[in-house]
């Protein structure tokens, strides 16, 4: 068995134990929520809560964080076990539900910051009013603009008090066509990061 | 001569009067994005609210362009 020492070993004195101590909320666990979650899991946050009600296709291997025999399963359990797979050491809530703005405080009311990982614009528009009128004093980090590939300067951040946007604020998906893995990838990396630096600040 | 009042609108500047509402500045700038979130002197406008809440001279608005992909 691997202890708790061995396994966050060689972690920043300062930011590390904040991080341990962080609710961070995860709206969506499709190419952007994987790798968010991935992300933050590896870097020590303490708990997850993380709301998907869909479940993992083949359609979805081209960008999102599970695998060819995870299809069929829930999203939320399949990234729950991709997790624990590495971090045996993180308290993962698991919702799948869809979103709404009825049960949206009992999902994420536990939540220290809250980062939008959601695939329709009406959904992020649900969500940023819900957050910033039931929680206008926490930080939510949400997404828009991701379709393509390159145009790595394109991609940057827009913080409007406790809201930031991370994307190029411009690209819009083809019909038919999915976003492509790296440049979600670099969008959610930017999202989780972004949460890192707030937790650390004290928030 | 009085200067001419204002508000800005994500940066740019444009001409205050009394009783312009929040749904007029995205009519005022054009604006047809379909999702987008509004905030006001750092304050989120709900969507409902936009044809009712007025726009106080020198408000500062910032409009965000929602979009699909995730």
């Amino acid at each position: 068995m691997i202890s708790r020492e061995e396994y966050f070993s060689k972690r920043d004195p300062i930011a590390f134990p904040l991080w341990q101590k962080a609710t961070i909320g995860i709206a969506g666990a499709g190419g952007l929520g994987s790798n968010i979650a991935l992300s933050l899991a590896r870097a020590g946050t303490g708990t997850l809560i993380i709301a998907d009600y869909d479940i993992v296709t083949l359609e979805n291997l081209n960008r999102q964080q599970y695998t060819l025999a995870q299809i069929g399963k829930l999203k939320v359990e399949a990234l729950a076990e991709n997790i624990r797979s590495f971090n045996p050491f993180i308290t993962l809530v698991l919702h799948p539900v869809k979103i709404t703005s009825a049960n949206f405080n009992a999902i994420f009311g536990n939540a220290d910051l809250l980062i939008e990982a959601l695939d329709e614009a009406e959904q992020k528009e649900m969500l940023i009013s819900c957050w910033a009128s039931n929680y206008p004093n926490k930080h939510l980090i949400a997404a828009s603009g991701l379709a393509g590939f390159g145009k790595n300067a394109s991609i940057h951040t827009e913080h409007y008090g406790f809201l930031h946007i991370v994307g190029d604020m411009k690209s819009e998906l083809k019909p038919e066509i999915s976003p492509v893995a790296t440049r979600v990838a670099v969008v959610a990396n930017m999202q989780a990061n972004l949460a890192l630096e707030l937790i650390a600040k004290g928030i | 001569m009085a200067e001419e009042s204002v508000f800005f609108v994500n940066g740019n500047k444009l001409s205050w009067k009394e009783g312009l509402v929040v749904a007029d500045a995205l009519k005022m700038m054009n604006y047809t994005f379909k999702m987008l979130v509004i905030k006001m002197n750092g304050e989120l406008v709900k969507r409902e609210n936009w044809q009712t809440t007025p726009i106080p001279e020198n408000a500062d608005i910032k409009v965000l362009h929602l979009i699909s992909g995730g």
